[in-house]
């Protein structure tokens, strides 16, 4: 265990600790013991910069199963640090708001507060691992603590839906990825990242690689709340607004991104990659602010705009691919920067929308609502909100002088950078990423504008807001401020990022591609490019669009809610249940008689397939003994008999034809030499029809009526086949005689053995008196059931009948 | 409902230890000739329930005063003892043995333990018989 170990186990350490505090100590709020953690494991991960800029890596190793290869082993590189920082920096300040935020008489914190560190240590393992079992394990803690805080609230029906609906999305992804995870370990033969990419030029080849990559892609998306599948997102938005901002803005949805970032120099090869990572990055990003513009929830618009810049985010990283293609370009490598810009825009996308959501949770908390149609002119009341949400907003819409208008200046950049690309079709559709990526960024602008300005300024509707708006306190305001700041100081000072976490994040992504000496030169006059004319463009037109927001609603209407994806998950849903039921009543009927026509069609079907299928009948008549009269005439008898039961009418008359039956075969036994069969089957044919004789006696008067057996076809054909598939057996089964039979040695020393003569009772008491043994165990068992059921008989309620009390 | 059926109360008074005879002689010939534990057990019971037909549940019960869920475990025990016999001897479980004797009377005898097993086979059939038949006729 080193200390890194620890590092990533303290929060579930911890988390065990928490109830304790919460009975110990009810005076205190218990966020105040879980607040030191991350703010010691932030300057634990802090003071690791110097070393991971110099280009070390820093790995332990727990061994965990050896012998299957699977070891806790961990490694910090730049882009592990760099999402450790965030995990760590986001989480300090989260805990600090939601100190703020929750109740300490209200709410259950110590549920809040173990769910919320399980969720940090998990986050913590999936992107320090190494291992690919161990990612995965942690993976799917994230998903499991997320649905537990999505749930927080659990008497509200939508959080209990919203929970249910991420869950099964980002479980569906993570399992997808187990497989992933499974074909690679094929592929390469370890389930180590590192020695996975150590092998990438092999794996390429590897005819599972195409699978492998979209089973990874397709839990990178999910997880991500990628189109499709980001349906999810805005709904786990009835989570406690610190979980909102932690969660679903910083970091989990940021683990699809690592998850892509991360296994990039293993599938950066295959054009697959860049196209889909590249392509759904896009669509989600022009999906999302397209459809962030319509919602009214303050938490909804959020929601949305995380889906589209993590889409946005996931494009570069697609965009960044193509530079493995181009090695020989070096320092003039412009793909390089599209990775670059990834980064960078996931740290600017982390404080900014951090503090969006704090900002939003103030609001929530000091009037009581979320609706922005509710909202209005309330700038005087909260100046220092207000301050925070421009400083928020503006970044996110990607303005001077903050950290956003850097990254989307980037962003732009890069885009155009697609046109010069010359690989897998790239050059005709191509040039669609900058158009997209444009027409995204005027929406962004748009709901960005909507955001800041329909909550703080317009009209002050005081009769709407259930509690009357003022100032929150000092300590809520605390972790958005410092939020804004660090938004600021990015955007003043973004070369204090580049050498420190941007470059050593971006040499994990690219490997080999980076030269050592890339100079990466972030700065707000960057020339007369073609994206600032684009962000000249996007200002423009967004502001015209903001402006005539109410000419321009009705195109909303083109794309009702029926036509959207949650629309097609809440039908499928109840649609598989009501399948899967269908389909099971559909064949549990209930009726013995169904269940009896399944097992037969089955045995009939496996049977005869096999004998057709492997040549087995056989038929020879070698071993054959000459038939004789007797044989014949007890035949036709038996015959008769069995025949005739299906017609008879009354079920007296087919008791006495079955004891027939049975009096002829003990009649057969006495003619192939065998008393003691013939013996005992005479008197157990006795007992046994006398039984049927009573349990007849004993019939309800309404089912004694006579009646004959009623005619089916499928009866009638699963009975011959079930007779055919038989006799064919018993037939080849006979005529392949594979070796001689051992009863000459019981006949041969059933009296120098065993002392006696009669062979057959020799064998049942003496060579096979086990089977014997057992055989009266059963009859015992079958006698003390019967008398159980006849004398035990219990009444419903578990007393005994009156009547039977003897 | 009481019958005047003295002829089948009377015959069998005679049947029943002709038909207990011949089931215990079905059960010692088992080794040599056709018959053994199993059928014996099944005829004793056939003797039993004649008595029940021709008399009653009660007198048959009175004539035969045995719980017949206490032979088949009875039965049990002497078929897993003449098993486990042999293990304490340190043979496999379910060797068995024989020898001659000279007995009084009966002159020279064989005697095997798989006798021994086939009595327990023989208490297991009949109790299991008579439990079934009895509890049957008992029920309402």
């Amino acid at each position: 265990m080193s200390l890194l170990h620890w590092a990533i186990l303290s929060p579930f350490l911890l988390a065990v600790i928490i109830p304790v505090l919460y009975k110990l100590f009810r005076r205190v709020h218990t966020g105040w013991f879980v607040l030191a953690l991350p703010v010691v494991l932030f300057s634990y991960f802090f003071l690791k910069i110097p070393a991971v800029r110099q280009g070390q890596e820093i790995k332990e190793t727990l061994k965990w199963i050896p012998s299957l290869n699977i070891n806790f082993t961990t490694i910090i590189d730049g882009l592990s640090l760099l999402f450790a920082l965030l995990i760590t920096g986001i989480g300090s300040l989260v805990v600090l708001y939601s100190i703020f935020y929750l109740s300490k008489k209200k709410e259950q914190l110590h549920n809040f507060y173990v769910y919320l560190l399980l969720f940090m240590g998990a986050m913590l393992g999936v992107v320090l691992s190494d291992n690919l079992i161990v990612l995965y394990m942690f993976w799917e803690f994230t998903s499991l603590s997320s649905f537990l805080l999505i749930g927080y609230w659990h008497n509200r029906e939508r959080s209990r839906y919203g929970a249910q609906k991420s869950m099964l999305i980002t479980v569906f992804g993570g399992l997808s990825m187990l497989g992933a995870i499974v074909m690679l370990y094929i592929m390469g033969g370890t389930f180590s990242i590192r020695g996975l990419i150590a092998q990438a030029g092999t794996i390429v080849d590897h005819p599972l690689f195409l699978a492998a990559m979209l089973l990874v892609l397709l839990g990178a998306f999910t997880k991500s709340a990628q189109f499709p599948f980001h349906i999810w997102l805005p709904d786990a938005m009835e989570a406690p607004t610190p979980v909102s901002a932690y969660l679903h803005s910083a970091t989990m949805v940021k683990a699809g991104i690592y998850l892509v970032a991360r296994l990039s120099p293993l599938f950066a090869q295959s054009g697959v990659w860049l196209w889909l990572v590249g392509g759904i990055g896009l669509l989600t990003l022009l999906w999302g602010s397209f459809n962030a513009i319509r919602q009214t929830d303050l938490k909804g618009i959020l929601a949305y705009s995380t889906v589209s810049q993590l889409g946005l985010i996931m494009s570069l990283l697609g965009v960044g691919a193509a530079a493995v293609h181009y090695p020989q370009l070096g320092n003039e490598n412009i793909y390089i920067a599209a990775t670059m810009a990834a980064i960078f825009h996931l740290i600017n996308h982390a404080t900014f929308k951090g503090s969006l959501f704090m900002m939003v949770g103030i609001v929530d908390h000091e009037t009581g609502t979320r609706d922005i149609r509710k909202l209005g002119g309330l700038m005087s009341f909260m100046p220092i909100t207000f301050t925070i949400a421009v400083i928020g907003t503006f970044s996110m819409a990607g303005l001077p002088p903050f950290n956003g208008f850097l990254s989307k200046e980037m962003f732009l950049e890069s885009m155009v950078s697609v046109l010069s690309l010359d690989l897998f079709n790239m050059s005709t559709w191509g040039s669609l990423f900058p158009v997209l990526a444009w027409i995204a960024s005027v929406f962004t602008f748009v709901y960005s504008m909507m955001v800041v300005f329909k909550t703080f300024t317009g009209k002050y509707q005081p009769e709407k807001l259930p509690k009357k708006p003022h100032e929150a306190p000092f300590g809520m305001l605390l972790s958005p401020i410092i939020l804004a700041l660090l938004v600021i100081l990015f955007g003043l000072f973004p070369n204090m990022l580049t050498e420190t976490l941007i470059k050593p994040a971006a040499a994990s992504v690219l490997g080999d591609v980076l030269p050592a000496d890339y100079e990466l030169h972030i700065a707000f006059w960057h020339g007369a490019t073609p994206a600032l004319f684009m962000t000249i463009g996007i200002i423009a037109v967004g502001l015209l669009l903001y402006v005539l927001w109410p000419k321009w609603k009705g195109l909303y209407k083109a794309f009702p809610e029926k036509l959207s994806f949650t629309n097609l998950y809440d039908h499928a849903l109840p649609a598989m249940e009501n399948g899967s039921f269908n389909l099971v009543k559909l064949f549990m009927t209930g009726f013995i008689r169904n269940y009896l026509v399944y097992i037969f069609i089955f045995f009939i079907g496996s049977l005869g397939f096999t004998i057709y299928l492997k040549n087995a009948f056989n038929y020879s008549t070698i071993d054959t003994a000459p038939i004789g009269f007797y044989e014949v005439v007890l035949a036709a008898v038996i015959a008769i008999g069995a025949v005739s039961i299906l017609f008879v009418k009354s079920r007296l008359t087919s008791i006495i034809v079955l004891g027939s039956v049975g009096y002829t075969v003990s009649l057969f036994f006495v003619l192939f030499r065998a008393p003691d069969l013939a013996l005992t089957q005479l008197v157990v044919e006795t007992v046994s029809t006398a039984l049927f004789l009573l349990c007849f006696y004993h019939l309800p008067k309404k089912f004694r009526k006579e009646e004959r057996l009623k005619f089916r076809g499928t009866n009638l054909l699963i009975s011959l086949g079930v007779g055919t598939v038989v006799t064919l057996i018993a037939l080849s089964a006979h005529s392949t005689k594979l070796f001689d039979t051992i009863s000459k040695y019981y006949l041969d020393t059933a009296y120098t053995e065993a002392g006696g003569k009669n062979v057959v009772n020799v064998t049942l008491v003496d060579y096979r008196g086990l089977d014997t043994m057992f055989e009266i165990t059963v009859l015992g068992i079958a006698a003390i059931g019967i008398y159980s059921m006849i004398k035990l008989r219990l009444t419903k309620r578990g007393g005994k009948k009156a009547n039977e009390n003897k | 409902m009481k019958t005047n059926d003295i002829i089948l109360q009377t015959a069998t008074k005679v049947a029943v230890f002709i038909i207990i005879m011949f089931a215990v002689r079905l059960f010692f010939s088992g080794h040599y000739f056709a018959g053994g534990g199993f059928v014996g057990g099944l005829i004793t019971s056939a003797a039993i329930v004649l008595i029940m037909i021709a008399f009653d549940l009660k007198t048959a019960k009175k004539i035969v005063p045995i719980n017949y869920r206490y032979l088949i475990g009875s039965g049990l025990l002497v078929s897993s003892f003449t098993g486990l016999f042999p293990v304490l001897i340190g043979k496999p479980f379910l060797t068995h043995f024989y020898s001659y004797y000279q007995l009084p009377i009966i002159g020279k005898t064989s005697l095997h333990t798989a006798t021994l097993f086939d009595l327990g086979v023989y208490l297991v059939v009949v109790g299991v018989t008579m439990t079934i038949i009895q509890s049957i006729g008992e029920s309402e």
